[in-house]
């Protein structure tokens, strides 16, 4: 429980002052994940840990930037309560800012929302090295630009997050797992309209021809469509957390991973993706497959892919985008960081 | 209507091109825009600016594409919001959030308010419920933000946008994400003789871990007009009312239900109902979604508020609410969405007597103040607009008001966009100089 928050601001003043260039690191779990190399100074954040503030009753809970998500899911455990995004732990190292900045979400998000989705406010630094308050503890809050929720995926690249909160969820009273095999291509179908219905699917994944639907909520309605939908039926799977923390064999062993992103009907390329998760709208593929990531169909609107890892992490690992677009970018950068103090060249090698 | 005025110019668009054609002139001759919908909004934030161009864009109206296996739907800002549910409705499928106005008011506008209703607790607000955005730029050009999949490729533009309240550009078409209908719905329907027993009760069935599709609160006022106004069967007697709504599987429902059932009991409920059919269900909620049109006949005039406040102080704002109405001699009605913390305080006033307006804005201001004072926000689903701007001090310090001016400048270097709405601008502008004091909340 040490709160760092003054040392930090410090920091970043002076490297804005002296321009200097800081690498924002938590755990470390990612650094060789999603984003470029990033050649700065690294400044630890893993000691600026610790929970403020935990309400049950008003679903909320705000934690400093280093705090392991591992310690947020053991004090939500005691009411009963969890992150719904599911986020991966990796290994128990990974903190609260890091995969904000990630925006890394398991199995669920299809339902239950991405980290983004939870984020209900924030404390940052920017690249000013000023303490700044976005957002609050409460549900909603339209009040200003949503510069909270931009933090989510921006690696960082914008400003420290200092302190986040939450929104909580309840832990869901039952799960079951149903499993069918089936080739990729049907799956996709098959996913996407057990999805359309409404019964309480919380995750639909397809792997090594095999399709697996989780099923979460009340006890009742839990059995009552395990026994309607069929399939091969367990209580506790160990595939969702193998999802969620990447570590299912056929991803594992991989050097390099491509992550697509699209539409989750999106018709298959001509390579088989190893993992297809949340109906089919996030597909892995191993580097060494032969996907194209600059393919045409997928820069217009369809998806995108980005060079999760491996491979060249000098070269850009994020998609490519339009004129427009790379102004804005540049110029949210400009207005956040206006020093370029934060992790240069992570998200794009021109910011 | 406190706030009005006459546009120079009124353009009426009915394709994309002519967007940004408008957009790429009034660039030129450096003339603001202001983009409006159906001017439903309730924070001027679409009101018209005398020297500048309404952009108004209800004729781009076309639902473009819905996608029932991606569950997705493509449609041009005009659409309203429950034509949007009503298309997919066949499909089995439905858009999550539900402003009062959803009738009425369209995506568009929605978008740019980040409008919420009264299913928010469960189902997110609009940016939750988004997958990309088209939008044009200040300078007429055409960019798409997000895209089919849910990750967005970059920077989460479309989190920034979505609630930028036409200051950032101008969204000419709109993907949203469609939800499954439920099953099934039902409402209970409950009385209390106190509001804190009312708030016990919400405490209560968030506590056991339920998430009701929508939780609403009104109080005794509000209780009177909604059932003048719609006979719905709303009990007269009690100082606080709550609609709790759960959906999903048949199974699920009824479980649920039956444990709401009895923890209102042990809150002391003092009427209980629970519908007994869709036709029950919708007459219940009849009386809550036309709350505010019912209160508007108690009074010549309402001014209804936005602020959003930790469930557990509702006891303390709706005293503090009461205290100040008997101080203004304002009558004030209270709607709150008690799942979500969003209290809509209706004041009753009349906009014939300059000193009731006055008194009235004044009281809505020191609401306000008061929810961030307890924790919560100046606006929970409406919008900062004009009438709020004057409280973003309160919220907001001058450092963080600096950040927004500068990424307002980042999509709009010549603040034309909707100028005087949303964030007040320090910098670049020197109306804004004078600013109150700012209320420490730390």
């Amino acid at each position: 429980m040490t709160d760092l928050t003054q040392e930090l601001q410090t920091a970043v003043a002076s490297a804005a002052r002296d321009g200097q260039a800081i690498y924002l690191q938590g755990g470390n779990t990612k650094r060789n994940l999603l984003g470029r190399e990033c050649n700065a100074t690294a400044l630890s954040l893993s000691n600026h840990r610790g929970i403020i503030d935990y309400q049950p009753a008003e679903l909320f809970i705000t934690a400093r930037a280093g705090t392991p998500l591992t310690d947020i899911e053991q004090t939500l455990a005691e009411n009963n309560q969890t992150l719904a995004c599911e986020s991966p732990y990796f290994g128990g190292a990974a903190t609260l800012g890091g995969t904000l900045a990630c925006n890394l979400s398991g199995p669920g998000r299809p339902w239950y929302g991405a980290i983004r989705d939870l984020v209900l406010g924030l404390k940052l630094i920017n690249g000013k090295g000023e303490l700044l308050n976005f957002g609050g503890t409460v549900m909603k809050n339209v009040a200003g630009y949503d510069v909270s929720r931009l933090q989510a995926g921006a690696l960082g690249s914008l400003g420290l997050i200092s302190q986040a909160t939450l929104k909580v969820s309840p832990r869901p009273e039952a799960h079951a797992t149903l499993s069918y095999d089936m080739p990729a291509s049907t799956a996709i179908r098959f996913m996407n309209e057990r999805a359309g219905t409404p019964k309480p699917l919380s995750a639909a994944a397809w792997f090594e021809g095999r399709v697996y639907l989780r099923l979460s909520g009340a006890e009742a309605a839990v059995r009552h469509t395990a026994q309607l939908w069929g399939g091969e039926c367990e209580d506790e799977a160990p595939v969702w957390d193998q999802i969620r923390e990447l570590s299912l064999p056929c991803i594992e062993t991989q050097k390099g991973l491509w992550r697509l992103s699209c539409s989750p009907t999106a018709s298959l390329t001509s390579a088989q993706p190893l993992l297809m998760n949340w109906c089919g709208a996030q597909r892995w593929y191993g580097t060494d497959s032969n996907v194209d990531p600059q393919a045409k169909p997928l820069a217009q609107g369809i998806g995108h892919w980005v060079n999760f890892k491996g491979g060249d992490r000098m070269a850009e690992t994020n998609p490519l985008l339009d004129p427009v677009q790379t102004r804005l970018h540049r110029k949210v950068k400009q207005a956040m960081d206006p020093a370029g103090v934060f992790n240069p060249g992570r998200l794009y090698s021109w910011m | 209507m406190l706030y009005r005025d006459m546009p120079w110019l009124v353009v009426l668009p009915d394709t994309v091109q002519q967007v940004q054609d408008t957009m790429r002139l009034c660039r030129q001759y450096n003339l603001p825009v202001v983009a409006r919908g159906a001017g439903t909004g309730v924070a001027a934030g679409a009101m018209p600016h005398p020297d500048g161009v309404l952009l108004v864009l209800s004729k781009l109206d076309k639902i473009l594409d819905i996608d029932p296996l991606a569950r997705s739907a493509k449609v041009q800002p005009g659409v309203t919001n429950l034509r949007i549910s009503e298309a997919a409705e066949s499909l089995g499928l439905y858009y999550g959030p539900d402003p009062s106005s959803q009738i009425a008011c369209t995506i568009g506008g929605n978008v740019a308010e980040n409008s919420g209703g009264v299913h928010c607790l469960k189902y997110g607000l609009t940016t939750h419920n988004l997958l990309s955005l088209l939008m044009v730029t200040d300078r007429g050009e055409l960019v798409r933000i997000g895209n089919d999949s849910l990750d967005s490729p970059g920077l989460d533009l479309l989190a920034l946008l979505t609630g930028s309240e036409g200051l950032l550009g101008v969204v000419v078409e709109v993907t949203v994400k469609l939800l499954p209908s439920p099953e099934i719905a039902r409402v209970v329907l409950a009385g209390f003789d106190t509001v804190s027993a009312a708030g016990d009760a919400v405490a209560a069935v968030i506590g056991a871990g339920i998430v009701p599709a929508g939780l609403e609160m009104m109080d005794r006022l509000a209780i009177e007009a909604a059932e003048d106004f719609a006979q719905a069967g709303y009990p007269r007697d009690a100082a606080a009312l709550l609609l709790c709504e759960v959906d999903g599987t048949r199974q699920e429902v009824a479980e649920h239900i039956g444990r709401i059932e009895s923890m209102f009991k042990e809150c002391g409920a003092s009427s209980l109902r629970i519908s007994s059919d869709e036709a029950d269900r919708a007459l219940l909620w009849k009386g809550r979604k036309s709350c505010f049109p019912a209160v508007g006949r108690l009074s010549p005039d309402y001014y209804c508020m936005d602020g959003t406040i930790p469930r557990g102080k509702v006891s303390f704002v709706l005293e503090e609410i009461a205290r100040m109405s008997a101080h203004y001699k304002l009558r004030v009605a209270n709607v709150f969405h008690a799942g979500d913390g969003n209290l809509h305080p209706l004041i009753l006033f009349d906009g014939g007597d300059p000193d009731s307006i006055a008194k009235a804005e004044e009281f809505g201001a020191r609401i306000l103040e008061m929810s961030v004072e307890v924790g919560g926000s100046i606006t929970g689903e409406h919008g900062v607009g004009l009438e709020k701007i004057r409280q973003m001090p309160s919220q907001f310090s001058e450092l963080e008001l600096l950040q927004f001016e500068d990424i307002k400048a980042a999509f709009d270097p010549t603040l034309s966009l909707n100028p005087g709405k949303g964030v007040p601008i320090l910098k670049r502008c020197q109306e804004y100089r004078a600013l109150p004091a700012r209320h420490t909340h730390d």
